[in-house]
């Protein structure tokens, strides 16, 4: 049960990009179509479950003092290999993707993950962590991407959704509407949350006065 | 090598493809550091310092390390540990010879490491001035030039958008928007003036 929570947490309440601020950059740079988003998610998950599993198993044997660049060497070793497996049979997508598929090291998830989580945790509970957080960075990109490819482009996934006499409003492909986009889901994330922690309090309230 | 592609160089990463504002790196510094001027100046010659400082010993890495021994796919692995070494270093540096630029910068230069942006200047130089058939000393110097003109630009982004937010303190903002919310619409604004660059040719 512990480790469906580890899962489902990473999706919503502690969602990475809209909760925690975190990963940022990728989420902007590469959400200009829902295929680049799924793509960079599928590569980041990857990286943060290999590592928070390498990590995980290492724990014991780090030395807490240079645990950091010891994160960094394993997060480096999985980014290299995502890397070399992208360009070799995915050409297009690490074209599109950039310089966005080396920077995944720097990607603020992946050490705060091993930092916080991995190198505290056995192997079971860190897999599903590096899952669940692997699962919210996806879904997010996505949700942005959608958004701006819908209104930018008229398209998803490539197909036309309104038909053609649609005028899309190319400002959202370009960065500001990328900036515009996260900005008003974040407040809208903000207002969910806010709802939900009223209704937790109301029913603690409820139950204690019974 | 001629002045004006290093002019191109300069205005193209300061204005036209500005770090934070088009190329979206180094956003958590951006959305984290500038609720203040005088934080957001510190934090922006720290990055200004350690990217021409990155550029400068990435170049020396990939050409006289990592190509002769023909081992550039590891450029990502040598890339972070080089400037995880470099922000150490010039943090102990810094701390013995001027102890007064130590107290001011002191703070942001171990989040330095971590910033996007300096990686991401150093892979974007492999891209555009090494693997290229450039002339050694010109893929140097537009290298070193870029790295410069790159933290330029995220200095300015960074105290133009710190000037804003506080003038946003005083405003009544609707609660769910308060804090990283606005910011990033006030970044989409400051985006769409940016845009106004991107028509720009020089060289």
């Amino acid at each position: 049960m512990k480790a469906m929570a580890e899962l489902v947490k990473g999706i919503y309440t502690e969602n990475p990009v809209f909760r925690l601020a975190l990963g940022l950059c990728p989420a902007l740079a590469v959400s200009t179509s829902v295929e680049n988003a799924l793509g960079m998610g599928a590569a980041a998950t990857f990286v943060l479950v290999g590592s928070n599993i390498v990590i995980s198993l290492l724990r014991k044997a780090i030395p807490a003092k240079v645990r950091i660049p010891c994160f960094i060497v394993v997060i480096a070793s999985f980014v290299t290999i995502v890397e070399l497996v992208m360009g070799a049979y995915l050409p297009e997508l690490a074209k599109s993707l950039g310089i966005f598929i080396p920077l995944i090291v720097v990607n603020c998830i992946i050490l705060g993950r091993a930092e916080a989580f991995a190198s505290k945790h056995g192997l079971g509970l860190a897999v599903m962590d590096g899952i669940g957080m692997g699962i919210g960075f996806t879904f997010a990109l996505v949700l942005i991407a959608a958004i701006r490819e819908l209104l930018g482009n008229g398209t998803l996934f490539g197909y036309m959704v309104f038909g053609p006499q649609f005028q899309p409003m190319l400002l959202m492909i370009l960065s500001p509407g990328a900036f515009v986009t996260i900005g008003l889901l974040m407040g809208y994330f903000n207002i969910l949350d806010d709802k939900m922690r009223r209704k937790a309090k109301a029913a603690e309230a409820g139950g204690g006065g019974r | 090598m001629d002045l004006g592609q290093l002019l191109a160089i300069v205005i193209g990463a300061i204005f036209v493809s500005n770090f934070v504002l088009m190329r979206f790196l180094g956003l958590c510094p951006f959305v984290g550091v500038s609720k203040d001027s005088d934080s957001a100046l510190g934090m922006g010659m720290a990055v200004i310092f350690v990217m021409t400082m990155a550029s400068l010993v990435t170049w020396f890495v990939y050409n006289y390390v990592l190509v002769p021994l023909e081992i550039t796919y590891l450029r990502t692995i040598a890339f972070i540990l080089v400037i995880a070494t470099l922000v150490q270093f010039v943090e102990m540096v810094i701390e013995k010879t001027s102890p007064a630029l130590h107290k001011s910068l002191g703070i942001y230069l171990p989040l330095i490491t971590t910033n996007c942006a300096v990686l991401g200047v150093a892979v974007v130089n492999v891209d555009s001035f090494m693997v290229t058939d450039l002339p050694r000393n010109a893929s140097f110097i537009y290298t070193v030039v870029h790295g410069l003109s790159a933290g330029i630009g995220f200095t300015l982004a960074l105290i133009l958008m710190a000037a804003i937010r506080e003038r946003l303190d005083l405003v009544d903002i609707p609660k769910s928007m308060r804090g990283i919310a606005i910011t990033f619409i006030v970044a989409g604004l400051m985006a769409i003036a940016f845009q106004g660059f991107s028509g720009l040719k020089i060289g």
